[in-house]
């Protein structure tokens, strides 16, 4: 068993590095707990979605927080196996702050046989003043090896 | 020219080009927006920046949302006459196959334009329209 910086460090290079869009958001794991994800989404003048208020786009947020709530399954998953996102909910609660990072944590709450469900937020310092609210449904795809969840479940063990 | 008055300007025009150069996300992801047939189509261009699952070369399933939440917002700009970028309230977005490593199309519905809120429906397909990739349900404050 590594320590839990090892696993966030891992993580990182397998989820957030390695995978092209989530590297072009910037999205670093800061903390993995074992039902829990917690990750950065840095301030970058490309996901503005508003061009005067300069808010981040939506989509950024949205984009982010899937990743996240994904990487929560396969923290919470016994065996590697191959997921896919049935649907994502986000509430945006407010707009984002501009020039300031956007923390996104995320948990899985339940594994059933085929769907894992999850929920998240993204807040920009105060959890208790949340930019979004999230709930995130997984395909699970037992049996199939899946090459990322593999790789995420190596570096767990 | 201020962005209301750009917005302004492509409503006239049936150009939306300008307004989408406006916002760097926008730009950024490669996401085009223009008028076919009296509604607005969004496109998603093949990018390798936009890969989820490099194996695969699937699409990240984050980037079919933002192409959803974007063509929604421009079919409200285009046809609901929104004066301003509307503000969203929240989106669900359900993901009906694996996105490819390819040009996405979609495009918006608008349910209901009440007076504060509108409802707004969207889907996104690549290639054949009658096999969406991913669609969406979302909320905007009007």
């Amino acid at each position: 068993m590594s320590d839990a910086k090892t696993i966030a460090q891992r993580f990182q290079e397998r989820f957030a590095e390695a995978i092209p869009y989530n590297r072009a958001l910037g999205l670093s794991i800061e903390r993995i707990e074992p039902d829990r994800v917690f990750a950065r989404l840095p301030w970058q003048e490309n996901l503005v979605g508003h061009p005067e208020l300069r808010i981040l786009h939506g989509g950024a947020i949205s984009a982010a927080m899937d990743a996240i709530c994904g990487a929560s399954v396969f923290v919470a998953l016994k065996q590697p196996m191959r997921i896919a996102t049935l649907d994502l909910r986000i509430d945006y609660l407010r707009p984002a702050e501009p020039d300031a990072d956007v923390f996104c944590e995320a948990t899985c709450y339940r594994v059933t046989e085929k769907v894992a469900f999850t929920r998240g937020l993204a807040h920009q310092g105060d959890p208790n003043d949340a930019v979004a609210a999230v709930a995130g449904t997984f395909m699970l795809f037992r049996g199939q090896g899946g090459d990322l969840g593999q790789k995420l479940r190596e570096a767990k063990s | 020219m201020t962005l209301v008055e750009a917005i302004a300007e492509a409503r006239r025009t049936a150009e939306l080009a300008p307004v989408v150069k406006r916002i760097p996300y926008m730009e950024w992801m490669g996401i085009e927006m223009r008028v076919e047939d009296g509604s607005v189509r969004g496109l998603m261009k093949q990018s390798d920046m936009l890969i989820g699952n490099y194996v695969h070369r699937a699409l990240h399933g984050g980037t079919l949302g933002a192409l959803l939440e974007s063509t929604a917002v421009f079919e409200l700009l285009y046809t609901a006459e929104a004066e301003n970028l509307p503000r969203i309230v929240n989106i669900t977005i359900e993901y009906l196959r694996s996105g490819k490593d390819a040009d996405t199309h979609a495009r918006a519905f608008v349910e209901k334009l009440g007076r504060n809120v509108a409802n707004v429906r969207a889907i996104a397909w690549q290639g054949d329209e009658s096999k969406p990739v991913a669609a969406a349900h979302c909320h905007f404050l009007v």
